[in-house]
């Protein structure tokens, strides 16, 4: 379980990242940190693994305060795939998934017997361990990202904006993939988007963020969409320029749904209509 | 271009390539000389460039007194400290080293700085201590410009060791100031094109070997 009480964040010179915020993130629970730039959620994330650590509050993790451990251990025990995957340009594929559990001590031999395992498992061909980033499409490298984030088996997972550089295409197929691994691996995962359909994909449950950090409504996707907190969230969700309004019409005898500019969504199965 | 032809034909003359002072002996010392100005050069300016580039600190104050440091005149600094130190090897050996640790420091700061921040983010995410990331990260990427610092401080000293005969050591220096004494100018001249040429293989093996370090994947790229 991670823990966020009345997290601050002021930087020197005083811009103010993150005002007050907490939260709990439940063990196996997937959280998405939703907002636009400024409101403080890469901050947010970060703090978990102290790459940032805050001015005043505490985070902790399975009840101990992260500001007592090691950064570098720490950090060690958590995944983290960042945007345009950082990965090590220097180093091959499986050298890049291999990073964790060699800083923590694995053999490089055992440790590559389980890289090649992981591209398995993120979808990755095994003939690209040889190959070094620059040589993989940008869909590629993010998921040489996620394996290098499960490499040393941790149970939580910081997602930040992983799939934010790739195209919208690659980015569905990532989302599917990851909320397959999701199903399989059940890792702790807090994930940052400023995209809310990726949001309402990924998060078992969503926070969405004003600027500075503040908590504008906290929920399952389900909960966010049926009861906006307030107009922020509405605007934000979309619900307010219709997108989120779906309608049924009859058309050759079968219930389509179609939403507010009339665009087909979906069809709708029957015993699923409510009256 | 007579003496040009002189200076070839003294360089052609078999007594000049025997002996304690003949030219292989002479150009041993030379590089001698500028090895060792260079590697204690080194010494002190990469551990201060690792550190200045890795953290950013001390990284302005370096440069502005590595620039600084350029402008000095070396003939100038090597008989200043020739009053100083005496004649010997000392005097000359202090102002290479004055004359390479610019390039050297310029050329650190800027191989580490080279590395992407984002690159150099995600690695300290993953749990790399600082160390560590100026070692697997910083260091193995800013390689070529390192090696480039190293090739300029190089050049600058082979070119300048000669004044280490100027306060009665060896080196091809010796030719110069002993033509230059006897008016013999094909011996001088001679004396100069060996430095010229020494330079030259110099700072073309060091120019292969910056290729040669250059990280595969990024060349790849």
């Amino acid at each position: 379980m991670i823990g966020f009480e009345n997290v601050r964040k002021e930087y020197p010179g005083g811009a103010l990242a993150v005002e007050d915020f907490s939260l709990e993130v439940a063990s196996h629970e997937s959280v998405v940190l939703v907002g636009t730039s400024g409101s403080g959620k890469t901050t947010l994330l970060r703090m978990i693994n102290r790459m940032v650590d805050p001015t005043s509050g505490v985070v902790h993790i399975d009840g101990d305060d992260v500001s007592r451990l090691d950064p570098v251990v720490l950090r060690r025990s958590i995944g983290y795939v960042m945007q345009a995957s950082g990965l090590l340009p220097h180093r091959t594929v499986e050298d890049n998934i291999i990073t964790v559990p060699v800083l923590r001590g694995t053999s490089r031999a055992q440790a590559r017997v389980r890289a090649l395992e992981l591209m398995e498992t993120v979808g990755l061909d095994v003939s690209l361990a040889t190959r070094y980033p620059a040589q993989l499409s940008g869909g590629q490298q993010q998921r040489v990202g996620v394996a290098r984030g499960l490499a040393a088996d941790p149970n939580i997972l910081l997602m930040d904006e992983p799939f934010g550089a790739v195209d919208p295409i690659v980015r569905g197929e990532l989302q599917l993939e990851l909320q397959r691994l999701q199903r399989e691996l059940r890792k702790t995962i807090v994930f940052v988007t400023h995209d809310i359909d990726e949001a309402f994909l990924i998060g078992d449950r969503v926070v969405i963020l004003r600027p500075g950090g503040i908590v504008a409504q906290v929920g399952t996707p389900q909960e966010i969409l049926a009861a906006p907190a307030d107009d922020f969230v509405r605007t934000f969700v979309g619900a307010d320029r219709g997108a989120r309004s779906l309608h049924v019409e009859r058309t050759d005898g079968r219930d389509v749904v179609v939403d507010a500019d009339g665009r087909a969504a979906g069809v709708l199965e029957a015993g699923a209509a409510s009256p | 271009m007579t003496s040009f032809l002189e200076a070839l034909a003294w360089l052609g003359d078999p007594a000049h390539w025997s002996g304690p002072s003949g030219i292989p002996i002479r150009t041993a010392e030379h590089l001698g000389y500028t090895v060792l100005g260079v590697l204690v050069a080194a010494l002190i300016a990469v551990p201060l460039g690792l550190y200045a580039g890795h953290t950013g600190r001390l990284a302005s104050l370096s440069l502005a007194l590595a620039g600084a440091a350029r402008a000095l005149p070396t003939l100038g600094l090597v008989t200043l400290f020739a009053l100083l130190l005496g004649i010997g090897l000392g005097a000359p050996l202090l102002a290479f080293v004055i004359l390479a640790i610019p390039s050297l420091l310029a050329g650190t700061i800027a191989a580490v700085q080279s590395a992407d921040p984002a690159t150099v983010d995600a690695a300290r995410a993953q749990g790399m201590t600082e160390t560590q990331i100026l070692a697997r990260v910083e260091i193995p990427l800013g390689m070529p410009l390192l090696i480039g610092g190293v090739r300029g401080a190089t050049v600058q000293v082979v070119a300048t060791a000669m004044l280490a005969a100027y306060v009665g050591n060896g080196g091809l220096g010796r030719y110069i100031f002993l033509g230059l004494g006897a008016r013999d100018y094909p011996q001088m001249l001679a004396g100069s094109l060996l430095i010229i040429a020494l330079a030259l293989v110099l700072d073309l093996s060091l120019l292969l070997l910056q290729r040669l370090t250059a990280p595969r994947g990024v060349r790849a790229a």
